[in-house]
Formats: structure tokens, C-alpha cells, sequence
């Protein structure tokens, strides 16, 4: 018999909170209706910190902490829009268009793009840091999808969905710094991977116009990021008919 | 009786000529009389070879005919305060049996009687911090290893010595290896380990040659206590010098940092509890345990005690490896040591990619945790480059921001894609056309980068410009491009 975690009590933005006390901060300011911008979380995919968009400040932290990993503790004084953070996620928002080629005007994703609702939730209109033009490549060798490199974030949805949700690990990353980027297999061809089951869950889960369906053109990609949480909140409970 | 000869087999003295030294050594006074040991300190002078003379002196010549006689009694070597490198240098590191003569094994067999709660109490005493950069109090740290439950829990040793300038590690690996697991296994029986890794840097071929020597033969002979120690050897990332990274590579995944909690006392290599510290302060455990906490915390100032070694190099006279008490003042080190600047000394660079610049008006800085990070740098592994007039600051700051962004391993934005601009930013100013807009959006990348990046290399990333800026912004703002106001 599982029992219920303890229940812990804090603060958000001056607003009183009570939690059970597994449950993350991220969980938490969601749950009270605040905003809080994240691009690398999935709900149903193991956190890993890598965005740093849901940093926040908590009273007595020396340093900022990312809400997506970390876990409430009882009279947690959480701030999660000082000046200080909008600036720094405003920052890495321009960052992300800067390190990456981002045109919204002739993108699969445009309007459905994760990336560019962050940008417009952080007000970043233009980015202040030069643009790097990175010399990438379109990788259209899968029948049903193409990854388009350009626009890759890195922010590993796809390779955690292909490894914890679908278990082929098709994806992964290769390099290091700048040069990293999400390969295929042994970097090989997406189309030449074997262990590629084209489940399309990469797709639905990507944030950006990075994976997309074939037959998509500008603006018309329908991504599904809701749909991992669904199973695995199925497999968890055992519940496989939808209510 | 002729006099006996100990040369320098450590990777300075071999890229030096060393084998030259030691065959015409041992054609003139016969093979028996010539011993291999590990460093002599004084680099710069190498090949180096000490002799042994029967009336107790000892005389110490470099060069490969050996046509320098250097002075012993020079505040280079009078001022070291050896404890770490107690037998580097006198030991024959590839002879377990020559380690045994001199002492090697035998506190860990002493420590064996005592109750680990004892071993852990010694070391909470000695004041000892960790020595691979960030200072954490090692005996805390083994205090939460040995208070986690659980039958298995693993001792990993931080070998991954990284940092540009750095060789003390490696000095300590190559010359004296039998310390290093004597340190090991005490701290496996104060945590209650029962197996041990040494994560080791591939670049350090030495090293690994002599620890495999020494991990086989102190098995052999039994002396480990029953610990097997296991050898990991780096891809040849720096990042893999963070904790988690490390641990990510030795389980043979891919060495990115992850966020802590969960620390690896709670949750390590392969979820169990992990006491991982790096190599110097593993072979600081023996000589604590044989002299007493008490003893080490004599040494030193109030929040750093006993002695630190140090990778002296730079423009400076004398370079080479160092120990010496925590809290010796820079001035003691680059100029009675170090015999002064080879040019005028501009500053001291600790800490390597992660530190910052002492300039040379505070050079009466002691050295200790807490004085170099009022300073805006760090302690670090403990490197410490001399600095001089020729060198222009913002070029430094590149040199080490080129470095974070070859060694970022591209997890976190920040990190990844900052660096690659604060490089940029820097670029204009070593160029002479930067602008005032560009020396503010440095200050506020710098910052944004510290205070958001996921692990220790890029939240100190920016510290190599931050320590320039605070103590020569004068160079930052003569390097805007002209016609800017200054």
C-alpha cells in the first residue's frame, strides 16, 4: 500500500501554497495558474534541467534553481519573475534564435512553435546578440519524416521520448558545445536506422520545426507534446481506454 | 661508498631527455646505484637527477649532461612544506617494494584496528577541503557517504586533472601512485565502500602506466585491503572533471553534467552512495591518519588548513611543482620561490578556466579558499600561472573563454551558446573594435552565464573576464575601437 507524501507549505510570488511534498515546483506553479516558460520539460519524460528557462529564485538559495528538478520543501519562499530572471530568460530566448536558423515565416511550426511562444511570453522582438548562421544540414532520409537540423534547440525530447516512452533509442547526441546536434543511430541516416519504429512520437513531442511530418508544409505542423504524458500516465495506472 | 643518484622519471624530465641523463648515470656508477623516482620539483631545469652522497648531503643537478647544479637551500625548495609529496620524489614509483621500505601501506594497516567512525572523525578534524577546485569540507563529505544505508556504496578517485596549467594531479599519479590507493582504501573503510574507481585523463599516459603498475602489484601482495580499484580512462573531455559527468562516464554514458540534488553521497555511480574526491586529496588521507587530524589542522589558516600543492608556471624564474602551508602569501611564492618574474609580473592567474587574475598590488594575498575568492577567483586544482606586461588581459580572457567553449559539453544553453558569445565579444576587444554597447553586454553575458548554466564549468565560465574586468578594466576600455569615448 503506497502512502500519501506529506503535505508542505510555501510561498509563490507572495501566494500561499500547499503541495504534497514529492511533487516539483514546476508541478506547483503550474497547478496555481502561473506562467513559468520551459522548452527542454515534458511532462511524462524524465527532467533534465538543460533549457534554464524555469530557473527561479528561492529565499535562501545562493543560486537560482531550476523549478523543473527541484523539489518543494515546507516554507520554500519561491520569486519566479524578478527582474533579474526576466532578464536572464529573455537572455537565453535570444540565445536559443541566435545559436540556431530561425525563420518563423516559412517554418512548419510557425504557430504551433514552442520556441516562439517563449519568445513572445519573455517579450524578446528581436534578438541582440549576432546571429550565427550555423552551417547544418536537413536529414530527409525517413519515408514519413524529415529532421531539419536549422532549427533544433537540443533539447533532447526527442531522444527521451524515443528511449523512456518508445525504448528503440534511436536518438542521441553527438559532439560537444556548439557542434552537438541529435543524431541518429551511429550518426548515421535517419533512414537507416533500424531500430527507428516510425512512431512518429519524436514528431509530436518536438518543440520547434526541428522533426516534422513529410506532408507538412509552412504552418501546418500539428505537434502533440500532450500525448506522452497520456501514456504514461496509462502505462503507470493500467488504464488503456480513454474515459 | 659511491654516491647513489635518484633521477627524474616524471613526463617534464622525459620531454626533456631524462633517459639520456639516467644512461650516462648509470654507465658511470653501474645500474644499481641509479634509481627512477617521480618529480624533483624544479622543472624548468629539467632533465633533473639527486644525488645521494654517503656523508648525508645531497646535491641536485639539471640539464641533460647534468651541467647545472641547482641550489637545495633556495626558498624554491627550503619553503616547501612537503605532506602530499612526502615521498615523491625519494620513492621509486613503479616498486611496491621500495614504497613499502619507505612507509607505504602502513597506516592503512594501522587504520584497519580502528572503527571507521574514527577515520572519519580524523579527517573531520584535519580541516581538510577538497583540493580538485571547489573546497568542500572532505570530511562533511565522507561523514554523509558513511551515514547513507546500504550494503554497497563506491569510492571513486577525480583523476581527471584539466584545467591549463595544471599538474599536480599528475605529479602525484607518476610519482608516488601507492599513495594515492593507500588514500583510497582508508577512505573505503571510513564510508564503508567496497569497491574503488580511479577516473583518469587519457592525455596522462604516464600516470595510467603507473597506476596499473601499482593497482596490480599492491593486489598481489594483498596490501589493499581486499578494495578493488578499477581504472576508468577519459574520452578527453574537461567537463568529465565535474562529478556527475565523470560518473555519467565511467557507467559508459555520455559525460554530461546533471542538476544536483541528488548529490553523489545520496545517489552516485549507478544510484549507490559515492565518495568521490580527486587525487590530492586522497593522498593527503595517509599522512593525516598517521599524524592526526589535529596535526594537518596545525597547518595552515583558520578556514584552509594544511598545505596546498601547487603547479607553478608562467613567466616566472624558477617553475616546477610546489607544496606549501595554505595561507603563504603569492609574494612568497612568485618571488622568493619563483625567483621573481621573468618580465615584470602583471598578475597570478589561479584556478585556471574557473579563476581569475591576482593583480600584482595584491600580491601579499595569502593563499587560502577564502582570500582568492574575495578576489574573484579561486583556489582551484592549483595551477598557477605568472603573468607578465606582454600579456594583454582581454587576450587572456579569450584564451580561457576558447577553452569553455571547446570543452562545453553542450547540455545547457547557457554554456553552449554564451560562450560561443562572450568569445565573440572578446574577439572585438582584442581587435581593438569594440564598442561601449559591447562592453556592457559583456558584463550582463557574464553574469547571465554564471548565475544560469547547469554546472560549475559554465557558472565560472565567465570568471577568467569578471576577475579581468574588476583589476584591468582600464585595458577592456582601451580597447574599445577609436573614436568611442571612452
Amino acid at each position: 500500500m503506497s502512502v500519501d507524501p506529506p503535505v508542505v507549505h510555501g510561498h509563490i510570488n507572495g501566494q500561499a501554497f500547499s503541495a504534497a511534498a514529492d511533487a516539483t515546483l514546476l508541478q506547483v506553479i503550474r497547478e496555481a495558474g502561473l506562467q513559468l516558460p520551459t522548452l527542454c520539460h515534458l511532462d511524462g519524460l524524465t527532467p533534465v534541467g538543460a533549457c534554464r528557462l524555469c530557473l527561479v529564485a528561492i529565499e535562501g538559495h545562493p543560486k537560482l534553481e531550476p523549478a523543473c528538478v527541484t523539489t518543494v520543501a515546507d516554507g520554500m519562499a519561491v520569486h519566479t519573475h524578478t527582474p533579474e530572471l526576466e532578464t536572464y530568460r529573455r537572455m537565453a530566448v535570444e540565445l536559443f534564435f541566435a545559436e540556431g536558423n530561425h525563420v518563423c515565416a516559412f517554418c512548419v511550426a510557425n504557430g504551433s512553435c514552442e520556441l516562439q511562444d517563449v519568445a513572445v511570453e519573455v517579450g524578446m522582438d528581436h534578438s541582440r546578440f549576432p546571429y550565427q548562421y550555423p552551417h547544418r544540414h536537413v536529414d530527409a532520409s525517413h519515408p514519413h519524416f524529415s529532421l531539419d537540423h536549422h532549427r533544433c534547440i537540443l533539447c533532447t525530447r526527442c531522444v527521451r521520448v524515443c528511449d523512456e516512452i518508445e525504448g528503440a533509442h534511436v536518438w542521441d547526441v553527438g559532439y560537444r558545445g556548439s557542434a552537438c546536434a541529435i543524431i541518429a543511430g551511429l550518426d548515421q541516416p535517419w533512414g537507416e536506422v533500424t531500430a527507428c519504429t516510425s512512431c512518429g512520437k519524436c514528431v509530436d513531442v518536438c518543440p520547434t520545426g526541428a522533426l516534422f511530418r513529410k506532408e507538412d508544409g509552412t504552418a501546418e505542423k500539428a505537434p502533440h507534446p500532450e500525448r506522452v504524458a497520456q501514456l504514461a500516465e496509462a502505462r503507470h495506472d493500467h488504464r488503456w481506454t480513454n474515459p | 661508498m659511491a654516491v647513489s643518484w635518484r633521477c627524474c622519471d616524471a613526463t617534464a624530465c622525459r620531454a626533456a631527455g631524462a633517459a639520456a641523463l639516467r644512461q650516462r648515470l648509470e654507465a658511470e656508477v653501474g645500474a644499481e646505484r641509479v634509481k627512477a623516482v617521480g618529480c624533483l620539483r624544479l622543472c624548468g631545469q629539467a632533465p633533473l637527477a639527486a644525488a645521494d652522497h654517503p656523508d648525508g648531503s645531497t646535491e641536485l643537478l639539471g640539464g641533460v649532461a647534468g651541467e647545472r647544479r641547482l641550489d637545495l637551500d633556495h626558498p624554491f625548495f627550503a619553503l616547501q612544506r612537503p605532506v602530499v609529496l612526502e615521498r615523491c620524489g625519494l620513492v621509486d614509483p613503479s616498486s611496491i617494494d621500495d614504497a613499502l621500505a619507505q612507509g607505504a601501506y602502513a597506516t592503512l594497516a594501522a587504520c584497519r584496528l580502528r572503527p571507521a567512525t574514527e577515520l572519519v572523525e580524523e579527517v573531520v578534524r584535519s580541516g581538510l577541503r577538497g583540493r580538485g577546485g571547489a573546497g568542500y569540507p572532505t570530511g562533511r563529505k565522507w561523514q554523509l557517504v558513511a551515514a547513507q544505508s546500504g550494503a554497497q556504496k563506491v569510492v571513486v578517485c577525480n583523476a581527471d586533472e584539466g584545467d591549463p596549467g595544471a599538474f599536480m594531479d599528475r605529479s602525484v599519479m607518476e610519482g608516488d601512485p601507492h599513495r594515492l590507493l593507500e588514500g583510497m582504501a582508508i577512505a573505503a573503510q571510513a564510508v564503508g565502500a567496497a569497491e574503488a574507481y580511479i577516473y583518469v585523463r587519457a592525455e596522462y599516459p604516464l600516470a595510467i602506466e603507473r597506476l596499473r603498475t601499482a593497482i596490480a602489484a599492491a593486489t598481489e601482495r594483498g596490501v589493499l585491503a581486499g578494495l578493488p580499484i578499477q581504472l576508468r580512462i577519459g574520452a578527453g573531455a574537461y567537463v568529465c572533471g565535474e562529478e556527475t559527468a565523470l560518473l555519467h562516464s565511467i557507467e559508459g554514458g555520455r559525460g554530461t553534467p546533471r542538476p544536483r540534488p541528488p548529490y553523489p553521497a545520496v545517489s552516485g555511480l549507478w544510484g549507490l552512495p559515492t565518495l568521490i574526491n580527486n587525487v590530492e586529496t586522497l593522498a593527503a588521507i595517509p599522512a593525516i591518519l598517521r599524524e592526526g587530524g589535529d596535526w594537518y589542522a596545525a597547518m595552515g589558516t583558520a578556514g584552509s588548513k594544511g598545505t596546498k600543492v601547487f603547479a607553478l608556471s608562467g613567466a616566472i624564474t624558477h617553475t616546477g611543482l610546489i607544496e606549501v602551508e595554505m595561507g603563504t602569501s603569492l609574494r612568497t611564492i612568485v618571488e622568493a620561490m619563483g625567483g621573481g618574474g621573468s618580465g615584470v609580473v602583471k598578475a597570478v592567474q589561479t584556478g585556471g578556466p574557473s579563476g581569475g587574475c591576482i593583480p600584482a598590488e595584491l600580491l601579499d594575498t595569502p593563499v587560502d579558499y577564502a582570500s582568492l575568492q574575495e578576489l574573484g577567483s579561486i583556489m582551484g586544482s592549483g595551477g598557477m600561472v605568472v603573468i607578465d606586461a606582454a600579456m594583454a588581459m582581454p587576450e587572456l580572457a579569450r584564451y580561457f573563454m576558447r577553452f569553455c567553449v571547446a570543452e562545453s559539453c553542450g547540455k545547457c544553453l547557457p554554456c553552449r551558446a554564451g560562450t560561443v558569445q562572450l568569445e565573440q565579444l572578446l574577439d572585438r576587444f582584442v581587435e581593438k573594435r569594440a564598442s561601449r554597447a559591447d562592453l556592457a553586454q559583456l558584463e550582463q553575458l557574464c553574469g547571465m552565464v554564471q548565475a544560469t548554466s547547469l554546472c560549475g564549468l559554465g557558472q565560472s565560465a565567465p570568471n577568467p573576464v569578471l576577475s579581468t574586468l574588476r583589476f584591468f578594466r582600464a585595458e577592456y576600455e582601451a580597447a574599445l575601437a577609436p573614436g568611442v569615448v571612452p
